[in-house]
């Protein structure tokens, strides 16, 4: 089946089979490697992307739903100069990854709970969270890094 | 490279720059295996036997062969005609001078029996991922099945069934240290004995990236590469080649490139990456296998899985007189990997940081109809801290004293080091007694009273719970090299392997601060076998001492090596050069960097061509005398008696990791340490059926990860006592939190429970096993 899409600003046409999911389309057609796939149960988060703005796993959305619609995946986030988002550069400053597999679901994660909840107390991040796993990290420092980014981000008026 | 470190800084050790690591993982630009392609890539599925304990009839493939897309079908009895060897275990006690046990090779593919569920059957390699899956479900196996045991009470019971006819009893092997008549003596003559019988619950590490792999093999030359994602690469193309292929070591490549995560479970290789290079070989076309999370915990070794009777013989001033335990440890259905080394550990390191003037300690390993145990993070040292810690808590609640007082009674002083125990270690350094008053001060003990009181008031019980522990940090010997290249490069070639643990960061801040050179000049590689001579990989928290202490010597060879060029460049006699200062210094104050001595020493021709081509310097350092990490964590709790919900209210930590390399990390280290720590108090369990064998936890939907809103803002500290037995004075940090957390969070928790009767509670302490716990004491109460 055909599916047309925008991913990371650009239009892309892709075949793919009709029980493909977002994910497959992103790692395989398109080679953005970037999402993880960790699970097969929607609980790990490692695949999570911006679907038409909103974080989405996309190991939850077949392929053929994203037709016509614009994707952001953690290639996409940074700034076309190479210029890293705030909370690319938060993550890295408070230590927020250690083997790197679930950070890009984190950063796609956070980056939404801050659209949603620009000023967000640490239990609520810690809740936004919830469907996000990490192994390494025990969380402290991806949440410090969450709550570094919306200061800077709130204090910038971005 | 790394944007707040300019091009010509040096780092220093102390320092937390930013990760070398960093910039590609939250680019979405790491490269683990899965994200490897190769032209002609197809795909290959094990199937996974759904029987715990099952004799095979039969095996038909031929639908399966003809299926859409299907290159190959493997069984085990291909395996055996293709004369394809099993996997051993790394050792077992007999090699370290103990009793004799049952050593297993387990076949890449089953052919006759199967023994858990997962147990490997067959292999079938698609053009597609999908059309390999799809033919799974057409090969048919005549499957009789047998009786199966999953629990060491059930494995170890007169006339269980047997899992190997070599292993009467479905004993494998024992441990045993100490001595056992003065023992006995001394339990004779205790004012007080405390007994206990302690369930450590089987867990699965579960990375966050499953293990996968990609095998290739060439015609032309017979040779295979490997990528898989594992913690040590050589060891990987050791075990493969010799005992599995049987071909020369030269023929297998093993590449480990970015691997995510590890925790012990992928330190070894397992049945897949043999499939994938056999079927490489069969095909002509690289095979690559990525399991379903459920295949993953059905697959991966578990950590943990024992049953333990300790006791702990005490004074009438409460001074502890002796331990004893009997231990039974699962090993599951084939000893995997280094299943030797937590069956070890769990016992030597129960005396812990006390002085504990007689022990004796055994454990048994069982086969079990389960996936193997192997060495989790801790691997045998958060066993051993849980018996400890739990029988000092239970003795203090005994005797009416507080907990800590007890220990203040019994830690070892500073002005006894070094200190033997009576398990074979020599203690060179710690301030146990200090970091003990550390922890308190910091976890705010005074006003505990006032805290326990507005729980109280709100009908919520309120508990406190340590967990004092010591380890060894690292385990055998591991070589780093150290290269310049003609411009000034520095590359770190190295035999150890990060999945997490920031090696790239910081072994560059430590040749930087050493050498002079600029950390963003600091390249480091790892995880390759034909780019790294050998290497042992990283596991046991090993990679802070071999590694630093290796380079330490790397480092100054480079430097030797350097003098006779600076000399000539500073046309002086090579004796009035000195290294200080980062700088070869000459008379009249000259000088001149390392950097510029190792261009001199890529020069094609002319005087300096004589001194050689490069500048290249190894150095190797052994464990061999081991260091001790040691810390003092001490967690609160409040629980919710209506709900049994266990909420963690802080967590202290205060880690003697010898000198600290790099703080940031360090601490990072510690968090996550911890969370998993927690996660076994409260939350994991791989659960098999009692009768069946099936496994129940088989999926994140069933098995208890930590999330982020179950781990607690943590206080951590770490404390420099440098180490006294190398030249860094290193000790290690990796495996810190998940050795102190669930003795910690567990004493915490009978502490609250204690209020409402009850005395006694296995790992994990769910709500709902917190709550029927008290229910049960209410009734005890009333009746």
């Amino acid at each position: 089946m055909r599916v047309h899409i925008k991913v990371n600003q650009v239009q892309r046409d892709c075949e793919v089979e009709s029980r493909a999911l977002l994910s497959d389309l992103l790692r395989d057609n398109l080679r953005l490697t970037g999402t993880h796939r960790g699970c097969d149960t929607a609980q790990c988060g490692a695949c999570t992307v911006h679907l038409d703005g909103v974080a989405v796993k996309s190991c939850q959305v077949l392929a053929v739903q994203a037709d016509g619609s614009d994707v952001v995946t953690i290639e996409g986030l940074a700034g076309a100069d190479g210029q890293l988002h705030p909370m690319q550069q938060a993550f890295s400053e408070c230590h927020a990854l250690q083997c790197g597999f679930c950070t890009p679901g984190m950063v796609m994660s956070g980056v939404d709970l801050l659209r949603t909840h620009p000023r967000p107390d640490t239990a609520t991040i810690r809740e936004a969270l919830e469907g996000n796993l990490c192994r390494c990290t025990g969380y402290v420092n991806i949440v410090e890094a969450i709550r570094v980014c919306a200061d800077r981000m709130a204090a910038k008026g971005v | 490279m790394n944007p707040n470190v300019q091009k010509s800084s040096v780092v220093h050790i102390g320092d937390s720059p930013r990760r070398v690591e960093d910039h590609k993982f939250l680019t979405g630009r790491g490269q683990y295996v899965d994200d490897l392609d190769f032209p002609s890539l197809v795909y290959g599925v094990p199937l996974l036997s759904p029987h715990a304990h099952a004799r095979i009839v039969s095996i038909d493939v031929s639908r399966a062969r003809q299926a859409p897309g299907v290159l190959c079908v493997l069984t085990g009895q291909d395996a055996i005609d293709e004369g394809l060897g099993g996997f051993p275990p790394l050792f077992m006690p007999e090699d370290m001078g103990g009793p004799k046990g049952y050593r297993t090779s387990r076949p890449v593919l089953v052919a006759d029996r199967v023994r858990h569920v997962g147990d490997r059957v067959a292999f079938v390699v698609a053009e597609t991922a999908d059309q390999a899956r799809d033919a799974l479900d057409l090969i048919e196996v005549d499957y009789e099945p047998l009786p199966a045991v999953v629990e060491l009470s059930d494995a170890s019971a007169e006339g269980a069934p047997q899992i190997w006819e070599g292993a009467p009893g479905n004993r494998c092997c024992m441990v045993m240290f100490g001595n056992e008549a003065a023992t006995t003596d001394a339990f004779a003559a205790a004012a007080h004995v405390t007994k206990l019988e302690l369930l450590n619950n089987r867990v699965s590490a579960n990375s966050i990236e499953p293990r996968c792999a990609i095998g290739r093999y060439s015609g032309v030359d017979d040779t295979y590469i490997l990528y898989s994602s594992l913690q040590n690469p050589h060891g990987a193309r050791q075990m493969l080649a010799q005992a599995v292929l049987k071909v020369e070591e030269i023929q297998l490549r093993v590449v480990s490139p970015d691997v995510g995560g590890g925790f012990g479970m992928k330190a070894d290789p397992y049945p897949e990456d043999a499939m994938v290079l056999w079927a490489a070989r069969r095909t002509g076309r690289p095979v690559k296998w990525v399991p379903t999370r459920s295949e993953s915990i059905a697959t991966d070794n578990h950590g943990r899985d024992q049953k333990v009777n300790a006791e702990m013989a005490l004074d009438a001033e409460g001074r502890i007189l002796a331990i004893r335990m009997r231990s039974m440890h699962s090993f599951g259905a084939y000893v995997m990997s280094a299943a030797v080394a937590p069956l070890t550990f769990a016992v030597r390191f129960v005396p812990s940081v006390y002085n504990v003037p007689s022990f004796h300690g055994v454990n048994v390993a069982f086969f079990t109809n389960t996936c193997p145990t192997g060495p989790y993070r801790g691997a045998g040292r958060p066993e051993a801290t849980y018996v400890c810690e739990r029988l000092i808590d239970q003795a203090a609640h005994e005797l009416g004293l507080n907990p800590a007082e007890l220990r203040r009674r019994n830690l070892i002083r500073p002005d006894q080091l070094p200190y033997s125990t009576h398990t074979g270690f020599v203690y060179d350094s710690g301030n146990f007694p200090g970091l003990l008053e550390k922890a308190l001060r910091l976890s705010d003990e005074e006003s505990y009273p006032l805290r326990k009181g507005e729980s109280s008031n709100k009908g919520l019980l309120r508990g406190r719970g340590i967990g004092f522990f010591i380890e060894q940090g690292g385990i055998f010997n591991d070589k780093m090299t150290l290269r310049f290249d003609a411009s000034g490069g520095l590359t770190i070639l190295s035999g150890l392997h990060s999945h997490g643990q920031s090696h790239a960061t910081v072994f560059a801040q430590l040749v930087s601060d050493w050498l002079g050179v600029p950390f963003a000049s600091v390249k480091y590689l790892q995880g390759d076998t034909d780019k790294i001579s050998f290497g042992r990989g990283t596991y046991a928290a090993r990679s802070s001492m071999i590694g630093s202490n290796a380079l330490r010597i790397a480092a100054d060879e480079l430097i030797a090596k350097g003098k006779p060029i600076a000399a000539f460049l500073m046309n002086c006699p090579k004796d009035a050069v000195e290294f200080k200062d980062r700088l070869y210094s000459g008379p009249g104050g000259k000088q001149i960097p390392m950097t510029e001595v190792a261009k001199a020493a890529h020069i094609k021709a002319g005087p300096l061509a004589s001194f050689g081509v490069g500048l290249e310097a190894s150095g190797v350092w052994n464990t061999d005398p081991p260091n001790f990490p040691n810390g003092c964590h001490v967690c609160e709790v409040v629980i919710d008696p209506e709900t049994g919900v266990v909420e963690i209210e802080s967590y202290t930590a205060v880690d003697d990791v010898g000198r600290v390399l790099n703080p940031q990390i360090c601490e990072g280290q510690v968090h996550g340490g911890v969370a998993q720590g927690i996660g076994q108090a409260l939350l994991e369990q791989v659960v098999y059926d009692r009768e069946t064998g099936q496994l129940i936890s088989g999926s994140f939907m069933d098995y208890g990860m930590p999330r982020a809103d179950d781990i607690p803002v943590m206080k951590t500290q770490l404390e420099e006592v440098t180490c006294k037995t190398n030249p860094v004075g290193v000790k290690a940090v990796g495996e810190a939190g998940t050795i102190g957390a669930p003795a910690a969070v567990m004493n915490a928790v009978h502490d609250a429970l204690r209020a409402v009767g009850v005395t006694h509670l296995d790992m994990p302490a769910t709500p709902l096993r917190v709550w029927n716990a008290i229910q049960v004491a209410k009734v005890r109460g009333q009746s």
